[in-house]
């Protein structure tokens, strides 16, 4: 391409390929053109020096996009110092920046390879990531390589430009702002809230409603009705002993960040006698098998809308509340005796008993977990104002603006973000209202339904791409600094709102700076920086906890208005989809494709219901029914769930979209169609029948067979792949894991190799704090390039994820308990797959991995055949191609969608062909990294602890430890000295590297069978 | 022969003359006429079958070139099913070539003179056999322009010597050399009839190519000694081969760690397998060959039975060893090896078992009466059951071992794909289309063996094995 013009332009020898290009015929340039079609034009225009390094630039740019895309603000690297902010070429780079997600907050180092950010990771400076993000926030950076993002602003379904927007803007008929109405997600930004202040304050009669289809918003209504104000609740889960969790699944999807996770996992770390005595206890009370259920020591089924009585008959246990209404229940009841050895235990806790509520549960039941935590002393749970102030908050308010469009009231609706005429309440019918609006704006990242219904639809910058801020609900806040300048044009809700209220400031970047130096005081840039390089802005005042009573009258008062509900009616509840969360993710592949940490589903979502209600509804796994409620109906097929409460029925939220990108076309069903403002977590009374159509889901695991058939004598009691035991039984017998498989003597044909000299890498990882979150998945598939390979090639057993979450079920197929187990390769000793590779591409390195050579590998497979764990995948077509149609980038290049993809590649991994094997390498890049960085800093040894994979970085409960196994004081060493530490499969001779320290539970003894 | 004949009376029961002919000519005549005349006058019928098997092939060609174009996603393979079709189909090519070999070598050194009438077309079966599976270990490789790395042969983009423990490697030297072997010994067979060929041809490209690959037999003493020496040299190479491929094919599966694929009986019971095949395979051929080209006379009655004989112990013996894995998996109390055995019956894949067993150990059991075993409508019936039976057998093993191996969460189903079914229809019809040309431009029966056990003359043998002394 340009090289054609460096040739003929520069001094020194003149290289020439031909003849013809030698000469420069036209022949050549029309040969040039037509061979190289995407860069034609740039190619015809002069060809002075100038244009020459500007198209260098560009090409570079294609083939990495560097220096040039990246934004003309200063970002600091936090990976260097303050001031040493230089970029030397092939480098990475670590970025601060903060990520939001339905008021959830978590501050996030973002790796960047040459100015494109490659692989998001939690900042562990931040205190609610500590280095951890959730599967969803490592996921999101493949959206920003995504090229159904939207790319142009659209006036009324038509092309336009971001000026003709400008124009149109500054002619809204705003006046006071009667009829201007904003409808953001959930404020977490101070920036945007003082814009918000800004705009009421301009426009005092206009109106800013907050409204996400998952929010904390019960949990603040509970506290209005427990102590008169909204008020956040912030769970100590290090420090409590006795833990509740009524339908809160604070491990998983109802807790948007890693935090709970990383706070819940304190109390499960046993790395001593002592910390045995030290575990704590988990109750779970719950509608869907959630991992939160997964991990608690007793677990109880009932109805989404029967928490509500649970948790009264259990206020009225512990005596919070006076003058309740007991559920009469048989004393041999499973209900009961729940109960009442729960009261007994979170007595005997006291201040280290923690109840807690989740998202999906009423304002009163988050009131009565206040009442609980009071009247039993509990220290462990604080609550503090918002920050941010809420008013018009939650799905009462999108349902009064819906009302005011619907009335005239409304000349001008700014959406910010979000897609509402998707996930509004069906029975709101968003969609009618807003054709109501004479000027509706739409931001959104995705030209999604709310995009072509509204008069304007504005691309939205990624959040790597946009300047803003977060923060935590205490307060805590963070600068969300881009890495890079928007691909496609996109803008930030604070440029929307700056432009749409005519502020001076209209550039994201200025707004934050200034929002935030004027309240900095000293030398402001220095302090700014310093907000930039550490990811948290330290002078950022964090809302001291208040002391509050609730006001159990009131709460009493609230429970009698409360309808009651009936167990035997078919209840329906929804939840956030761990892949499309509310269908924002819906277009992202390694979302997509990271399986359910429960269902294992992937691609698509199921109404999940008991092997019980199935079989009473005369139905089969993969059947379609309608289920519908008045007016409003969908189908689903359905999925069996074991131990899921009877009579219900779950389904994730976030699928069957119809406006979406390729990735997310045709993927589940979209439960929005029968979530209703009176049903909008939950709700009875819904009508399943039988379509008679079939549909198959994609699950990484055979669904349902290691359930229940799995768990006969043959399966699941004789193979001790996961082990688990009693806190009790390990104390009293410490052997009783590894006497869970008979070893005998064993001897190898072939000679054995010592591995005894210098680094012998190996991993240990804790199924007792594991509790099965995915985030090693994303993490994973982000560090090493691994492929999507889409529903059809997972529904054959091809999916590539190297490290893999396995879920076992044992028990009764009602009751069943629950272990995670994440699977990463062994690297055996003995490995068995290095034997029978006859060319030689899997070895052993000196260090102990058990290495592939992609290159040398024809294919055979035979070593995955060979391989016990199977964790060897193999490519069994091209997965790593994508479209090749060109795309306009902002800069003016246009680029096939096929680079823009490969964009969010790892350059320090290859990106593997297809028809060769490829598997977990213990992140061996990073290992090489850390030992480069050693040798130059003059070292001779690699400390422990500093290499981390990928896995082990992300993991919120610090279950992965990494490092050298040689060396008896390593972290890894130690905690492979425990006597729970067990090899699985050991009995084959294979001598794994990667071990796995057993389960153990603590259960109430009092409920033990 | 007739010294050993006079002291053990008992041995003519099993070699008596058993072909009829007027005389040597006559039978010349009735085996070179095949393979004379105007091409275009062969029979239409002829033409239309062939031109079936050459379209069959053709597909065959098509699905590789699809294969290789798109990758092993085109199978059904899957994880954990690395091999499937693919190795199902290349051991139940290998095995039916076991006949070949078999009643080449072995039979000839027990002096089973009755071979003569069939060695010749098992043996171009062999080849044919050998040929199709060849096709399956180099396509499956994910990467085949690659597949040479397998060979030891001096390449600078590898630089990197084979992995001699991996027994795909003793595979590759397995089966190039049993096919080198097999080549030779066909060839060296045909030397003595392309001559007689030669001499009758009325072309002058007939007279030469024949003229070129008879190597200027002249049918003089010292020839017949070389030519016997060689044969007889041949043949104890090839013995140990027809136990040897097999085994070494086995041990793609026992030196495994898979439960199913893990076991110590596989050599044994691999290679009755591959006879049982084998014999098989050369049954459906000859009954076909021996309507359409009516060759009674010299494949008589007596050969088939002595086939179906052969057919019944194998069968037996390969029926035994199904017995014998379930026993040992019961005995060693190991529970991954009885997962993996009652899962071959009950499990998903029962129907595979089920099938393997009823046309392996339970339909070979007619011939033991000699009225089914001398009836041809029955022999070809059984004859068909057996291989598909035999190609269930490594699709039970392969398949059903690797579906559900240790770990629950890794288990899956595989399913074939169209381009599964074609590519082994297409081998199919590669085999057919070349044994039909064998047929019909090669001598199909050894005529200068098969002079060795004609009777044309009551009595008269005596003097032949004296001519012959």
């Amino acid at each position: 391409m340009s090289l054609i013009n460096i040739t003929q332009t520069g001094s020194g020898p003149k290289y020439w390929r031909s003849v013809n290009q030698l000469a420069d015929t036209p022949e050549f340039r029309e040969f040039v053109y037509r061979e190289f079609p995407v860069h034609a034009s740039e190619m015809l225009e002069g060809n002075s020096r100038r244009t020459v390094l500007k198209l260098m630039a560009a090409s570079l740019g294609l083939a990495g996009l560097t220096a040039c895309r990246r934004p003309v603000e200063h970002i600091l690297p936090n990976s260097q110092g303050m001031d040493a902010a230089e970029y030397a070429p092939g480098e990475s780079l670590f970025y601060t920046t903060v990520h939001s997600l339905a008021g959830h907050v978590t501050g996030l180092l973002v790796e960047t390879h040459d100015g494109r950010p490659t692989k998001i990771e939690g900042n562990p400076d931040h205190p609610h990531s500590l280095g951890a993000a959730t599967a969803i926030e490592q996921g999101a950076i493949l959206s920003l390589y995504d090229p159904d993002r939207s790319m142009q602003v659209l006036q009324a379904g038509n092309e336009a430009k971001w000026e003709d927007f400008g124009a149109a803007a500054s002619k809204l008929p705003l006046g006071d702002g009667a009829g201007l109405r904003f409808l953001s997600e959930t404020l977490t930004s101070p920036s945007l809230s003082a814009l918000r202040a800004e705009a009421l304050r301009k426009y005092p009669k206009a109106k800013w409603v907050e409204y996400e289809p998952v929010s904390r918003e019960f949990e603040l209504a509970g506290s209005v009705l427990a102590f008169g104000q909204p008020m956040y609740a912030h769970p100590k889960f290090d420090q409590a002993k006795v833990i509740v969790a009524l339908d809160n699944d604070f491990l998983g999807l109802d807790s948007a960040s890693p935090f709970m996770t990383t706070l819940f996992s304190k109390g499960r770390h046993v790395e001593s006698e002592e910390d045995l005595d030290k575990m704590n206890r988990l109750y779970a009370v719950e509608s869907q098998f959630s991992i939160t259920g997964a991990n608690a020591e007793h677990r109880l089924r009932m109805q989404v809308s029967e928490v509500k009585q649970f948790a009264s008959d259990l206020a009225a246990g512990v005596g919070a509340v006076a003058g309740l209404n007991v559920v009469n229940n048989q004393a041999n009841d499973k209900r009961a005796k729940f109960l009442a050895a729960l009261v007994k235990d979170l007595k005997r806790a006291g201040a280290q008993a923690l109840v807690t509520a989740g998202p999906r549960q009423p304002a009163v039941v988050h009131a009565l977990a206040a009442a609980i935590n009071q009247a039993v002393g509990s220290t462990c749970v604080a609550y503090t104002k918002p920050l941010i102030e809420k008013t018009n908050n939650g799905v009462d308010a999108l349902k009064t603006l819906v009302g005011e469009m619907n009335a005239g009231q409304v000349s001008t609706v700014v959406i910010l973000s979000g897609n509402p005429v998707y996930s509004a309440p069906a029975d709101l019918q968003f969609s009618a209202a807003l054709a109501k609006v004479q000027n509706s704006i739409h931001l959104g990242a995705e030209k999604d339904e709310t995009a072509v219904a509204a008069k304007w639809h504005i691309p939205e910058a990624h959040f790597l791409e946009a300047w803003g801020d977060a923060a935590t609900s205490e307060g805590l806040a963070a600068i969300q600094q881009p890495m890079i300048e928007p691909l496609f044009g996109g803008k930030s809700a604070l440029e929307i709102v700056a432009l749409v209220i005519g502020n001076k400031e209209t550039k994201g970047h200025d707004i934050v700076k200034k929002y935030w130096t004027d309240q900095f005081t000293g030398n402001k840039e220095q302090v700014w920086r310093k907000a930039l390089h550490d990811g948290v802005v330290s002078s950022s005042k964090t809302v001291s906890p208040d002391k509050v009573t609730p006001d159990t009258k009131k709460i009493a008062a609230a429970l009698a208005a409360e309808p009651r509900a009936a167990a035997s009616a078919m209840e329906v509840s929804f939840y956030p989809s761990a892949s499309s969360w509310d269908g924002r993710y819906a277009n992202n592949g390694w979302l997509q494709e990271t399986p359910d940490p429960m269902t294992k589903l992937v691609w698509g979502n199921a109404a999940m219901m008991s092997p019980g209600t199935l079989r009473a509804q005369n139905l089969a796994d993969g059947d379609i029914i309608s289920i519908s409620r008045g007016a409003y109906k969908m189908e689903a097929a359905v999925m069996v769930q074991p131990g899921h409460a009877d009579n219900a029925i779950s389904i994730t939220l976030g699928y069957g979209r119809q406006r979406v990108g390729r990735v997310g076309k045709d993927v589940g069903f979209n439960a929005n169609l029968i979530r209703t403002t009176d049903a909008y977590w939950s709700g009875q009374g819904f009508a399943i029948t039988a379509t008679g159509k079939q549909h198959r889901h994609a699950s990484t695991q055979e669904h349902g067979l290691i359930g229940y058939e799995g768990s006969t004598a043959d399966t699941q009691n004789s193979r001790p792949v996961v082990r688990e035991a009693t806190v009790e039984e390990y104390k009293k017998e410490p052997k009783i894991i590894e006497e869970m498989a008979e070893v005998p003597p064993l001897e190898s044909i072939y000679p054995s190799v010592k591995y005894d000299k210098g680094y012998q890498w190996g991993m240990a990882i804790d199924l007792t704090s594991c509790t099965g979150c995915n985030a090693c998945i994303v993490a994973c598939t982000s560090e090493n390039n691994i492929p999507v390979v889409g529903k059809d090639q997972v529904m054959r057993g091809r999916e590539m994820h190297w490290l893999r979450l396995d879920r076992y079920y044992s028990g009764d197929e009602n009751e069943p308990t629950v272990v995670e187990q994440p699977l990463p390769c062994m690297q055996c000793e003995n490995a068995p797959c290095e034997n029978v590779c006859p060319v030689q591409a899997t070895t052993h390195s000196p260090e102990g991995l058990n290495d592939m050579a992609y290159n040398r590998c024809v294919g055979t497979r035979y070593c995955s055949n060979n391989c016990p764990y199977k964790v060897r995948h193999f490519n069994f077509l091209n997965f790593h191609k994508r479209g090749s149609e060109a795309v306009d980038l902002t800069v003016g290049i246009r680029m096939a969608e096929e680079e823009i993809t490969s964009l969010v590649y790892n350059p320090d991994v290859s990106v593997r062909m297809r028809g060769v094997m490829e598997k977990c390498t213990y992140c061996v890049q990073r290992i090489e990294k850390v030992r480069i960085n050693a040798k130059v800093d003059g070292r001779r040894d690699i400390k422990d602890g500093e290499i981390k994979t990928a896995c082990q970085q992300t993991c919120p409960a610090n279950a992965i430890e990494f490092g050298n196994i040689n060396d008896p004081n390593s972290k890894v060493s130690k905690m492979k000295k425990q006597e729970r530490n067990y090899a699985m499969l050991a009995e084959l001779d294979v001598k794994p590297r990667t071990t796995y320290l057993a389960k153990l539970r603590n259960p109430n003894p009092e409920l033990q069978a | 022969m007739s010294e050993a004949v006079r002291q053990h009376p008992a041995l003519m029961e099993v070699n008596p003359p058993l072909i009829r002919a007027k005389d040597y000519h006559d039978l010349t005549e009735q085996i070179s006429e095949i393979t004379e005349g105007d091409v275009f006058k062969t029979p239409l019928k002829y033409w239309i079958t062939l031109a079936i098997t050459g379209s069959i092939t053709v597909l065959l060609g098509g699905m590789l070139t699809f294969l290789v174009w798109n990758g092993i996603g085109v199978w059904g393979n899957n994880r954990p099913v690395g091999w499937a079709w693919d190795i199902t189909n290349f051991v139940f090519w290998i095995g039916i070539g076991h006949a070949g070999t078999l009643i080449s070598a072995i039979l000839f050194l027990f002096r089973q003179k009755w071979r003569t009438s069939i060695n010749r077309s098992a043996e171009a079966m062999t080849l044919f056999a050998v040929m199709c599976a060849g096709i399956f270990p180099l396509f499956h490789t994910g990467r085949p322009w690659r597949a040479y790395w397998l060979f030891p042969i001096p390449n600078t983009d590898l630089n990197i010597w084979q992995n001699f423990r991996s027994p795909l490697i003793w595979d590759v030297f397995a089966v190039s050399t049993y096919f080198t072997v097999s080549l030779l010994f066909w060839f060296t067979g045909l030397v003595p009839d392309l001559a007689t060929l030669r001499d009758r041809a009325v072309t002058r490209t007939k007279q030469v190519v024949f003229g070129l690959l008879s190597l200027g037999w002249r049918g003089s003493a010292r020839h017949w000694r070389n030519y016997e020496m060689s044969y007889l040299i041949l043949a104890a190479i090839s013995t140990p081969l027809v136990l040897s491929v097999h085994s070494i094919v086995s041990f793609d599966f026992a030196t495994s760690v898979i439960p199913g694929w893990h076991t110590t009986i596989f050599p044994p019971y691999f290679v009755a397998g591959a006879i049982f095949s084998g014999f098989a395979c050369v049954m459906t051929l000859l009954i076909i060959a021996r309507w359409a080209l009516n060759l009674n006379n010299i494949i008589t009655m007596k050969h088939l039975e002595n086939m179906n004989k052969i057919i019944l112990v194998t069968g037996s013996v390969v029926g035994y060893a199904y017995a014998t894995e379930f026993f040992i998996a019961w005995y060693s109390g190991n529970t991954y090896e009885r997962y993996a055995f009652l899962n071959r019956a009950l499990g998903p894949y029962w129907w595979a078992y089920w099938t393997m067993v009823t046309c392996n150990v339970i339909s070979p059991q007619f011939f033991w009466f000699k009225k089914l075993r001398t009836s041809i409508p029955v022999m070809f019936v059984l004859s068909i059951t057996t291989n598909i039976g035999m190609w269930f057998e490594r699709f039970v093993i392969i398949v059903t071992s690797l579906h559900r191996d240790f770990l629950p969460s890794s288990w899956g189903y595989f399913k074939p794909t169209w381009v599964d079914i074609c590519t082994f229809i297409g081998t199919i019809g590669l085999f057919l289309t070349l044994f039909l040309l064998f047929a019909r431009f090669l001598p199909m029966i050894a005529i200068s063996e098969v002079k060795g056990v004609l009777s044309y003359e009551k009595g008269a043998f005596k003097d032949q094995e004296v001519v012959a002394k």
